[in-house]
């Protein structure tokens, strides 16, 4: 007997939750399920539409004009412009996030130094805005060599913000080792009133006057809000975090935003063990979740594939090929592997590319460009046609095709 | 010079015709497992520290991606490399395993470090040493506490004996021992008439046309269903005996969990040899294993086949399941449950908590969705958060704050929620969230019996 749902999503990140919080507000018995944990906490926690065109042009005012001038074959196109803005009102409906009130992208600051254009962020990030001309005081600390304040703030006079911005590292309350985790402050930042208000002691004894701090993602858990809100009564400014790389509180955060939508909308989920296999021909019959060594089938009327690209192991590859490991999809590719890449490392790649091509309606093509079953539909990163890491497209094409697959899928329901 | 090729003449552009390569044999004497491919497959994205529960609240703590990948590449280099000793602060909840995404056997490397330092570095005279290995083997103290159960209750929760075993033990008096059942599981299985009673009980309701060698397990109860919660175990097979599977109770051991947890490889490959010897035979004759207990699971599905070469092994791993996830695979008890009312005694609201363990084997939801369409109860998930218990670890006293502290969001949750009963799957989660909210906790078992058994 295998375990049944109208709709089963495969893949935990940004596009399976959307698929399936989607899903689910429209009363459907959606399961996700995910090999590992969500990728999302290896996130920034910034949500981009679209920051450059595919021949680099940008940063883009609005994402949203630039959709129709995209190549044919971009998921963009196949979802629309409108698509993609039903997509957002669904993602801002579900979480705090900020910057659904225009089209224009907002610009924030990176723990690199670079300004990002970024459609939605998070209103921890809110007050780091560029186009705030309040000055800027960048807190980092000791321990944390992944934000290096001074650094982080020349960067950013070099780029040319419109506001005097300074960074200054101290060091963190308590006797933490150097290699203490991102948990490790946030619990302390969220629990310990001593640490808060030495912290806040430490801030103040660096700060000339200015009226906005930018400090490393670190400012709390689940308590977020309370934690900064109330460093922000306590220094009279407005604070906000500077969005790291992995692991990255603020993409932890977005995860357990998404999937508490899923469960308030009645969905289903598990993660921990991998699909492997499936049985059908035209249609899937049903997939086969492996639990140590044993496989358990899953069924359901419809599928979403939403494992990811590359880095997501949701396209793979070896020396004979690219190929998608769950339903041998066809992936679009040279023969010859040394034209994957260009020689350039931050060239062309072709690679970037690669992902699974679909119809209008987000059905998987096989090499003959028809559908390869009629009930499986893909979204996000295993997606060909388009390169998220050069674009800044990775959120806003997830929400977008993960929005539409879902769509589609309870239409045929 | 290294085996590599002189890097002047490799181009990264240029085809590796292969014409020229010659594998080279790393490790040739080594019969241990390999967890180079493991290692090399950890990129460092640290999300496993962001899991881990003792690194949140402990600063000497280092994490797993030091205590897996880094400390293991360490001994690869350094033939005198000692273990760090904050390999004994990691509670082995295994939530770093279901967090990496590149599949590192983290949880495996653990155990693996954890064997070595307390084989070549830890002192057998130590009390840390004798009070661990007591607790690692809680199978032969529960043995002798069943001999005399009432007495052993009591002995072990008088203040005095917690006082003195405190001081000189380590053994955290804050604690209350679990009550040792009057009947063991065993005992009441025997009186009960065993396999043969099972057959028949079983026979009665079966569906006519059901093949018999599709309804048939092999019940692991562990050790704690044996001698403190038997209601456990009693509600394990009076609900699949009700779905018509006969039930065998087979010869079995301690699962090895807190003997992993404690560094004791040597005892715990001692046990899982009878455990795969009497569940291969079984799984052989077309049995399942069942373990009612999530970390008993976990133990023959994942831990075995990581840590011992033993005849018949990965057929055991392949063909065990958790009591609950196996009725949701091969019975309608969805349906019998939707369709169900529960009255009386377990008609309550629950705070269910995953057992890390259960997480691990993808399981954290299972109690939650089960029991949403169940009428005359209510469930409420309490979050992601680990109990902090861990088995053996919240019962040594230099751990117990940090097992509190890593439990306290769960206790916050589980006071938030509407419910005053608690729910698990793991034995000792059920001590931690009884010993810092003063609620029952039940077994989701004990429920599906209220549920579909007649009384």
């Amino acid at each position: 007997m295998a375990i049944d749902s109208e709709l089963l999503v495969v893949g935990g990140g940004l596009a399976g939750l959307t698929t399936a919080v989607t899903a689910a507000r429209e009363g459907v018995d959606v399961r996700l399920v995910s090999y590992k944990q969500s990728t999302l906490r290896n996130a920034s926690g910034l949500v981009d539409v679209l920051g450059y065109t595919p021949d680099g042009e940008g940063p883009l005012t609005d994402p949203f004009a630039a959709i129709p001038e995209l190549p044919d074959d971009h998921p963009y196109r196949t979802v629309g412009v409108d698509g993609v803005r039903s997509a957002m009102d669904v993602f801002d409906e579900v979480t705090d996030y900020r910057g659904g009130h225009t089209d224009t992208n907002a610009l924030l600051p990176t723990h690199g130094g670079t300004v990002k254009p970024t459609a939605r962020y998070p209103p921890g990030a809110a007050a780091g805005v560029a186009s705030d001309d309040r000055d800027v005081l960048l807190v980092g600390l000791q321990s944390m060599t992944d934000f290096d304040a001074p650094h982080v703030a020349a960067h950013l006079e070099a780029a040319g913000v419109p506001f005097d911005v300074s960074g200054v590292t101290i060091q963190f309350p308590g006797d933490l080792q150097a290699d203490a985790k991102v948990t490790r402050y946030a619990k302390l930042l969220e629990t310990d009133p001593a640490t808060r208000d030495g912290f806040v002691e430490r801030i103040e004894a660096n700060r000339s006057g200015q009226q906005r701090i930018g400090l490393p993602a670190v400012l709390g858990d689940d308590d977020h809000d309370r934690v900064r809100t109330h460093l922000e009564s306590e220094l009279g400014a407005a604070v906000f975090e500077v969005p790291s790389g992995p692991p990255s509180l603020p993409g932890l955060r977005l995860e357990d935003a998404l999937f508490s939508a899923l469960d308030s909308a009645g969905g289903s989920f598990e993660t921990g063990n991998p699909v492997v296999d499936y049985e059908g021909d035209d249609r899937i019959d049903h997939v086969l979740v492996e639990k140590s060594g044993t496989e358990v089938p899953y069924s359901a009327d419809q599928y979403v594939l939403a494992t990811g690209g590359l880095v997501g192991k949701g396209i793979d590859s070896d020396r004979e090929g690219v190929y998608e490991p769950i339903f041998d999809c066809h992936v679009d590719h040279a023969e010859d592997r040394y034209e994957w890449f260009d020689g350039d490392v931050f060239g062309d790649h072709p690679f970037a590319r690669y992902g699974v091509d679909t119809d209008d309606r987000l059905r998987v093509l096989d090499a003959d460009g028809d559908p390869q079953f009629d009930n499986l539909r893909a979204a996000g990163g295993v997606l060909g046609g388009y390169d998220y890491a050069a674009e800044k497209s990775g959120s806003g094409v997830s929400i977008a095709t993960g929005y539409h697959a879902a769509t589609a899928a309870t239409e045929e329901l | 010079m290294s085996d590599a090729e002189d890097p002047t003449t490799f181009s990264p552009a240029e085809p590796t015709t292969g014409e020229e390569f010659e594998p080279v044999e790393v490790f040739p004497d080594n019969d241990d497992f390999d967890l180079r491919p493991g290692a090399d497959n950890c990129y460092k994205c640290s999300t496993c520290d962001t899991n881990c529960p003792v690194a949140e609240v402990d600063d000497d703590f280092p994490g797993p991606k030091f205590q897996g990948p880094e400390q293991w590449r360490l001994t690869q280099t350094d033939d005198d490399y000692e273990i760090d000793d904050s390999i004994t602060s990691c509670s082995n909840c295994l939530r770093c395993d279901n967090a990496c995404p590149s599949g590192v056997p983290l949880s495996q490397m653990h155990n693996t470090a954890r064997g070595r330092y307390v084989d070549e570095q830890m002192s057998k005279l130590s009390v840390e040493y004798i009070r661990n290995r007591i607790l690692a083997n809680y199978r032969t103290s529960a043995w002798l506490a069943s001999k005399v159960p009432r007495l052993s209750t009591f002995v072990m929760n008088n203040s005095a004996v917690r006082w003195v075993m405190d001081k000189t033990m380590g053994i955290p008096k804050e604690r209350d021992f679990p009550a040792f059942a009057t009947e063991t599981f065993q005992e009441w299985w025997a009186k009960r008439g065993g396999a043969d009673e099972s057959r028949r009980r079983a026979r009665q309701n079966r569906p006519d046309d059901a093949d018999p060698s599709d309804y048939k397990v092999a019940y692991f109860h562990g050790c704690y269903s044996n001698y403190n919660t038997t209601q456990v175990g009693k509600a394990m097979v009076r609900v699949y005996e009700e779905l018509g599977f006969e039930v065998v109770v087979p010869e079995q051991k301690c699962s090895g969990t807190p003997m992993f947890a404690n560094g004791m490889l040597d005892d715990a490959e001692r046990h899982a040899k009878v455990n795969v010897s009497s569940m291969s035979d079984l799984v052989e004759q077309g049995y399942d294993a069942i373990a009612s207990c999530t970390s008993c699971s976990m133990a023959l599905r994942q831990e075995y086949p990581e840590l011992f070469d033993i005849d018949g092994i990965e057929k055991v791993s392949e063909n065990t399941y958790d009591s609950v996830e196996y009725l949701r695979i091969h019975t309608d008890i969805a349906d019998r449950l939707s369709e169900a009312t529960v009255e009386g005694d377990l008609a309550e609201e629950f705070a269910y908590h995953a057992p890390c363990h259960g997480r691990n084997q993808g399981l954290e939801r299972q109690a939650v969705e089960l029991f949403a369409e169940l009428d005359g109860v209510g469930i409420e998930d309490v979050g992601d958060s680990c109990s902090g218990i861990s088995g053996t670890y919240g019962w040594k006293s230099e751990k117990y704050e940090i097992s509190m502290e890593i439990g306290q969001p769960m206790f916050d949750h589980m006071e938030d929620s509407a419910g005053e009963t608690g729910m698990t799957e793991c034995p000792t989660c059920a001590m931690q969230m009884e010993h810092g909210t003063g609620y029952d906790v039940r077994h989701p078992l004990e429920l599906i019996e209220a549920a579909i058994v007649e009384a």
